[in-house]
């Protein structure tokens, strides 16, 4: 089996929402979380979705 | 020189002249080079000659040099694998991929244009031969004509309506109408596709379009075409700025999503509007007896 997507990194400011296996990124504040997501966006040449306003993953497609 | 010489130098001439005018370098952007043409050139003027040589081939008695044509389709098989590798080669570093269907399409339509150009010569040869060289002319220009209505296809704008519809965002989903395209998170991404994308929407005008337009390969081509005639505003490394064609479920309607660099509502339409419908995308569900018996006990 070819497993084409995969979650790269989640990043939120809430800690309690996310455990497991992709690497996680805590930020302090919405601004670091944008920050944050926008260079590992560009560094991993992946999407960065917003999945709430506290959580946000990078995917690969 | 013998009786036949002049209607074979004919043939052939005329062949030629055919596979050239079928040659054109338009939006599509292929062949654009002089290297690829002159193969093209070449390959139809073997074809001509081919073509030209089987009737005095006949009028002879040579029947066995007939299967020289067998020998020509092979050759005119391997014109559609040359194409096809070649374009599947180069397709993996377009920013907007033709995608497998399109290339398909367009190696099909460069074997068939050699068997145009082939029954072009034959007819313009017999004409030669029976009334002479006006006739012949005539044949040929009859010929030309046949081979234009015969190599165009129809084109988007036969099978869909096309409007333009503003992108918006409902939180990090981005929508063209109701058509739900994806996810994008960050503000600063949101902001630029709004400023630079733009949406339109495609709505078929029958049950068979709903199909033929929903083949992936179709809507590939569609995003391929809008890149190349008003460019593409992304790189390598930033696949959230991705041009996208998705599908509603409910009525087959498509929203097209294109980040191009000329945003202008009217060509953009227009150039939808000329993607060529692909032979391998078109579906005729209406055509399928099965199907009209359903329709039609519905009905009663």
């Amino acid at each position: 089996m070819n497993i084409e997507k995969a979650i790269l990194a989640i990043i939120t400011t809430k800690k309690e929402l996310v455990a497991g296996g992709a690497p996680i990124f805590i930020c302090n504040n919405k601004n670091d979380l944008e920050r944050i997501a926008a260079n590992l966006e560009a560094i991993t040449d992946g999407i960065a979705h917003a999945l709430g306003e506290e959580l946000y993953i990078i995917v690969k497609h | 020189m013998n009786e036949y010489t002049t209607a074979i130098v004919f043939g052939a001439v005329f062949g030629t002249f055919v596979r050239i005018m079928m040659l054109r370098t338009d939006y599509r952007q292929y062949p654009t080079y002089l290297h690829g043409k002159i193969i093209h050139i070449s390959l139809g003027f073997i074809a001509a000659s081919l073509g030209a040589l089987a009737i005095p081939a006949i009028l002879e008695e040579q029947y066995t040099a007939v299967t020289l044509l067998t020998v020509a389709a092979t050759q005119f098989r391997d014109v559609r694998n040359m194409e096809r590798n070649t374009l599947n080669e180069v397709d993996q570093y377009e920013l907007v991929s033709r995608g497998k269907t399109y290339i398909e399409g367009i190696a099909i339509s460069f074997e068939s244009r050699n068997y145009l150009v082939i029954a072009t010569s034959f007819i313009t040869t017999l004409v030669y031969i029976i009334g002479g060289p006006v006739y012949s002319i005539v044949s040929f220009v009859i010929c030309l004509i046949l081979a234009k209505i015969l190599m165009s296809g129809s084109t988007l704008k036969d099978i869909v309506d096309i409007e333009y519809h503003p992108l918006r965002f409902d939180g990090a989903g981005l929508y063209v109408d109701n058509i739900y395209i994806m996810n994008i998170g960050l503000k600063e991404r949101q902001e630029e596709i709004l400023k630079y994308g733009m949406g339109f929407i495609l709505t078929p005008k029958d049950m068979n379009i709903v199909t033929t337009i929903a083949n992936l390969g179709q809507r590939q081509a569609i995003l391929h075409d809008i890149s190349v005639a008003l460019g593409v505003f992304r790189d390598s490394g930033t696949p959230a700025l991705t041009p996208l064609i998705k599908r509603d479920l409910d009525d087959g309607r498509l929203g097209v999503f294109i980040l191009p660099q000329v945003r202008d509502v009217d060509k953009a339409k227009e150039i939808i509007g000329a993607v060529p419908v692909l032979e391998s995308a078109i579906r005729m569900p209406l055509k399928s007896k099965k199907h009209n018996k359903e329709v039609n006990s519905d009905e009663y």
